[in-house]
């Protein structure tokens, strides 16, 4: 028995009222403008040229940053690489200081890097709170815990740093992007220059503002923003001795071209299309809130979100009946509001991607599923969806839609799951909902995909290596893995 | 009078000659096979057949025939030394060849305890990571020293439980065409390593840009012939791994090796 449209509408008229909850937001000062943090300090860009980031919640401008030119890169390559005289030579146990001091001044500031997160990002601020802001100060923890350990970590070696990192981050998750980026870095030896997505900036601006707090020595982290031509500036200077990227896999497929021959050392941390398996054998209710969990988290932004989700035949009905029901009690809406659990869609661009999407989805013959939904007039939003009756050659099935949209597709035997679960040109992750530990195990094995999450989903944690196979890039971020980018072994 | 050996390409288990019909001739004499671009496309297709059965082998098994393998050749250090000129110098490389299958032939089951981990996450799960094969692997041996250069590449990757498909060094390919004769006679799966013996310039850029290749050794590469791989590397995001070509070491298997991360809950 199918829910149908009306159905769902009288089941979220059962779920309870909320009032609204917002966030503060008076303890927050974002500057009208923002120039280059280079050389530990803000400088104006030699280009004039700047750009409005705006809250996607509500399309306000919050503030305005420079698009930085060839001028302004080379100068922030050229004061990591000064700087890179000095810091590959402190004393590693100084290196730790100013990491653990950068990890303390973001839990001090965690409720004003979350609002930031939050009114530039789109996401609610219940998980820029509670997931980002912790996450990217225990991070920071992590590694700087490793800087004066590194040779335990790399038996019979002298671990060296390699220079200056040029580092391109995306929008989905600014800050623990930045901090995945620049621990391990400096924990290493390394100096960086980075360069946050043109739609999120600001709270790599805070970042700078707790760069000088920490009094961490000029030039160690530089931040330039700008859109991609900065980012391709960025990685293709010829003293940028290491490219770390995060972001799309056409992307990521650029820079390894643009870099081709160079010597540079890459790090690639690309798209996903994650199978999310759910055996008939599972705790359902568990498997509901880990499906939804897995693809609505963050708007289904989220390079490892479980987009295709795969059920076994035999519980496909009860499954999706109880996951209609709870999409209908999702509550969309202010990213301030703490009871918000799906936020603005990061910017128009991306919307109209998700909607291409989804409108291909229909043309290809897959059924879509939303559940009533009201959408704020201003800004960017798209209503949970899921579609039934995919094929797995449509392209919901096939490619990263980055946005709240959930493809179904079923299997009967395990072999089955995994055949489809590791069809696509993607290895990020994968989940596996079953009772059964050797299940959980016998298809973690077979699973192409460097992260398999079992009886949950997008969780992350900084002792733990994340990266994919494939096409989703290669390199490892997080744990004892997460240094090796980042040294010299030879 | 000798009954001279006709030098075949080693793809999925067999001597071949290749579907082109073309030689060629290093040293002015010995006819060797051109290999083609649809040669270089049915190795990899044999090696991604024989992907499953490789990496699913226990780890101790694949140690045994990396063993055998160094067995098999260091009864044949006569012929090798023979083929590689003579003398105190092919010797010694045919040794050092030896050598390096038996260290690594003791690398297979220690690498997991060496390069994983057990990682203390916050929360109810057991969080490991162990390094899994990366998949089919071309490996373009070097022109210096044929036998130990391409030794040196092949072991390592097949320790990790890849399968590969190997460009023999074209100015000396008997050494590594000869190997696949070692290597057939050790157990080594059929299809696991095919040797292709031809021009590099023609095949490179065939199998940089072949989709189902996951990683290329370019240790064996000119500065040029790296730029060219890198460019074609990235239509799969493939990973060309330029580690010298004296590394020997736990870091060059890894670098053929992905990470993979579970989370396994904790609960009653």
């Amino acid at each position: 028995m199918a829910i149908t449209k009306k159905q769902s509408t009288a089941l979220a008229k059962q779920v309870f009222e909320y009032a609204p909850a917002p966030e503060a937001i008076d303890h927050v000062k974002v500057q009208p403008h923002y120039g280059l943090f280079i050389g530990g300090k803000w400088v104006e860009g030699h280009s004039k040229k700047r750009f409005p980031t705006i809250n996607p919640a509500t399309e306000q401008k919050l503030a305005d940053v420079v698009e930085a030119d060839e001028v302004d890169v080379d100068r922030a390559v050229k004061a990591a690489g000064k700087a890179f005289d000095s810091w590959g030579r402190l004393a590693p146990s100084r290196r730790a200081r100013y990491l653990f001091r950068i990890s303390r001044l973001l839990q001090e500031r965690s409720r004003e890097l979350a609002v930031v997160e939050t009114m530039d990002g789109g996401k609610p601020i219940k998980e820029s709170r509670d997931v980002d802001i912790p996450l990217s100060a225990a991070h920071f923890f992590y590694y700087a815990g490793w800087a004066d350990k590194l040779e335990w970590a790399f038996p019979n070696r002298k671990p060296r740093p390699l220079g200056v990192a040029g580092q391109v981050i995306p929008w989905n998750f600014p800050l623990l992007m930045l901090a995945w980026k620049i621990a391990p870095a400096l924990a290493a030896g390394n100096t960086v220059v980075l360069k946050p997505a043109e739609t999120t900036p600001l709270s790599a601006m805070l970042f700078a503002e707790i760069c000088m707090q920490a009094e961490l020595p000029p030039g160690v982290v530089n931040i330039v923003t700008g859109a991609g031509k900065t980012g391709s500036l960025v990685v293709t200077h010829p003293d940028v001795k290491k490219v770390a990227f995060t972001g799309s896999t056409e992307v990521g497929k650029l820079i390894q071209r643009s870099i081709a021959g160079t010597g540079k050392r890459l790090t690639l941390e690309l798209g996903g299309k994650a199978a999310n398996i759910v055996f008939e054998d599972a705790p359902l209710d568990q498997a509901v809130e880990g499906i939804v969990n897995g693809i609505y988290f963050n708007q289904g932004h989220v390079c490892c979100a479980g987009s295709r989700l795969l059920v076994q035949e035999s519980i496909a009905e009860p499954l999706l009946e109880k996951l209609k029901r709870r999409l209908s009690t999702l509550r969309l809406g202010d990213p301030l509001d703490k009871n918000t659990d799906i936020g603005a869609i990061n910017s128009r661009a991306q919307l109209d991607k998700i909607r291409g999407l989804v409108e291909s989805g229909i043309e290809e013959g897959a059924e879509l599923y939303q559940p009533e939904c009201v959408l704020p007039e201003r800004g960017f939003w798209f209503p949970p969806s899921l579609f039934t009756n995919v094929s797995q050659s449509y392209r919901i099935a096939r490619e990263e839609i980055f946005g709240p949209v959930l493809s179904v597709l079923t299997f009967r035997t395990p072999n089955e799951a995994v055949e489809k679960a590791n069809n696509t040109p993607y290895g990020l992750s994968a989940g596996v909902w079953t009772d059964k530990g050797s299940r959980i195990l016998w298809m973690a094995e077979r699973m192409r995909a460097g992260v398999v999450w079992a009886n949950t989903f997008n969780r992350f944690d900084p002792t733990s290596p994340f990266g994919g196979y494939k096409e989703s890039g290669f390199g490892r971020e997080g744990g004892l893995h997460g240094l090796l980018p980042y040294v010299d072994l030879s | 009078m000798d009954v001279r050996k006709t030098y075949k390409l080693f793809v999925n288990g067999e001597f071949v000659r290749s579907e082109s019909g073309r030689a060629y001739r290093p040293d002015g004499n010995v006819n060797v096979p051109r290999g083609s671009r649809k040669d270089l496309r049915d190795a990899v297709r044999a090696a991604r057949t024989a992907l499953g059965g490789w990496a699913g082998r226990t780890a101790m098994n694949r140690g045994q025939i990396l063993y055998r393998a160094a067995e098999m050749l260091d009864g044949r250090t006569a012929q090798f030394v023979e083929l590689l000129g003579g003398g105190v110098k092919a010797r010694r490389e045919v040794e050092q060849a030896v050598e390096v299958l038996v260290w690594y032939a003791g690398w297979t089951d220690k690498l997991q305890q060496v390069t994983g981990t057990v990682n203390p996450v916050s929360g109810p799960y057991f969080n490991f990571t162990i390094p899994e094969p990366t998949g089919v692997v071309a490996i373009i041996a070097p022109e210096e020293q044929a036998l130990l250069g391409l030794v040196r590449r092949l072991a390592p990757v097949l320790c990790g439980g890849n399968v590969v498909v190997a460009l023999a060094a074209e100015t000396q390919p008997l050494a590594a065409l000869t190997l696949a004769e070692v290597l057939a006679t050790s157990d080594v799966p059929a299809g696991v390593v095919n040797i292709l013996s031809g021009q590099r310039k023609e095949l490179l850029p065939w199998l940089a840009s072949h989709m189902d290749v996951n990683a290329i050794d370019a240790a064996g590469c000119t500065p040029d012939e790296v730029k060219a791989i890198e460019e074609s590397a990235a239509s799969n995001v493939k990973r060309v791994i330029k580690l010298t070509e004296s590394e020997q070491s736990p870091y060059l298997i890894a670098a053929f090796m992905e990470m993979k991360t579970v989370w396994h809950p904790i609960g009653v």
